[in-house]
């Protein structure tokens, strides 16, 4: 895999949420990504990043921009030391939430890239990867 | 602190998000409007979206509750100005805005605010007692005394 750049930005309150979002448009735009793929990855990057603030009690996000000919596109990897998710497979479903949220952030997300990966341990703390390329 | 401006014209409260909104921001725009509806007694609010490249469940959640509440101080709601990229997203990350009601523009939403005010006026002519045909047994009570 190329990764062209890569940069890792903190994850701590709410300006941060904004900060990533911002990131991740300019990178989409720059891997040449659709109005619509740009639109989804950046909104998949809101509800993470807000993950990884809210119930990670913070954590970074790094942003990969890749050219793996024919496939170019963008990878974000969330982490966090919280608590982590005893049941994954329970956290990526619809309208389940832990907290004050709608509980689409997880199962939502993935529907929004081409690419999902969740680690977690209870404990230790979760990875989230996603990636969506044109 | 900042905040998002709320305009008044008549009875109809006015608001353009032209920022990036953090999730406070969106907190605060969500209190205020339920707060300047009460106080000028709205019948109406307009919320251009025109500007927001994206709405993720935090903003879908937000629209939702303003509605809600406006509805609640019998005030109509319109969210206008969606982008189509928006709109794609929102539906595939399960959002579908049940209850909030949608305009392409903003004259397209004002006219929908409007629409609903002149029926709102109509209500008294058409819940006016037709005492002569009702058969409700206290209505009738009421006419023999």
């Amino acid at each position: 895999m190329h990764v062209r750049k890569r940069e890792v930005f903190e994850l701590r309150a709410d300006a941060d949420v904004v900060a990533v979002r911002q990131a991740t448009r300019v990178w989409a735009v720059e891997q040449g990504l659709s109005l619509v793929d740009q639109t989804k990855l950046v909104t998949a990057a809101s509800e993470l990043a807000r993950n990884t603030v809210i119930y990670g009690g913070g954590g970074t996000a790094t942003l990969e921009a890749f050219d793996d000919l024919p496939r170019r596109g963008l990878r974000l990897i969330f982490e966090d030391r919280g608590p982590g998710i005893a049941d994954i497979e329970k956290a990526l479903q619809d309208g389940f939430t832990t907290g004050m949220g709608m509980g689409l952030g997880l199962g939502g997300s993935r529907r929004l890239v081409n690419d999902f990966n969740i680690e977690s341990k209870p404990g230790e703390g979760t990875r989230v990867t996603i990636a969506r390329w044109k | 602190m900042e905040r998002i401006p709320i305009l008044r014209m008549g009875t109809f409260l006015l608001v353009t998000i032209q920022v990036d909104m953090h999730d406070r921001l969106a907190t605060a725009l969500q209190d205020d409007l339920t707060t300047r509806i009460a106080e000028v007694g709205a019948r109406g609010v307009l919320i251009d979206i025109s500007s927001l490249e994206i709405v993720d469940s935090f903003i879908g959640r937000m629209l939702a509750n303003i509605a809600g509440m406006a509805r609640v101080l019998d005030a109509e709601t319109v969210v206008v100005g969606m982008r189509p990229a928006v709109a794609i997203t929102l539906v595939e990350l399960g959002l579908s805005l049940t209850g909030v009601r949608t305009a392409l523009s903003v004259e397209k939403g004002m006219a929908i605010l409007q629409a609903s005010q002149q029926h709102a006026f109509t209500i008294p002519e058409l819940d006016a007692p037709e005492n002569e045909e009702t058969d409700d047994s206290t209505e009738h009570a009421r006419s023999q005394t």
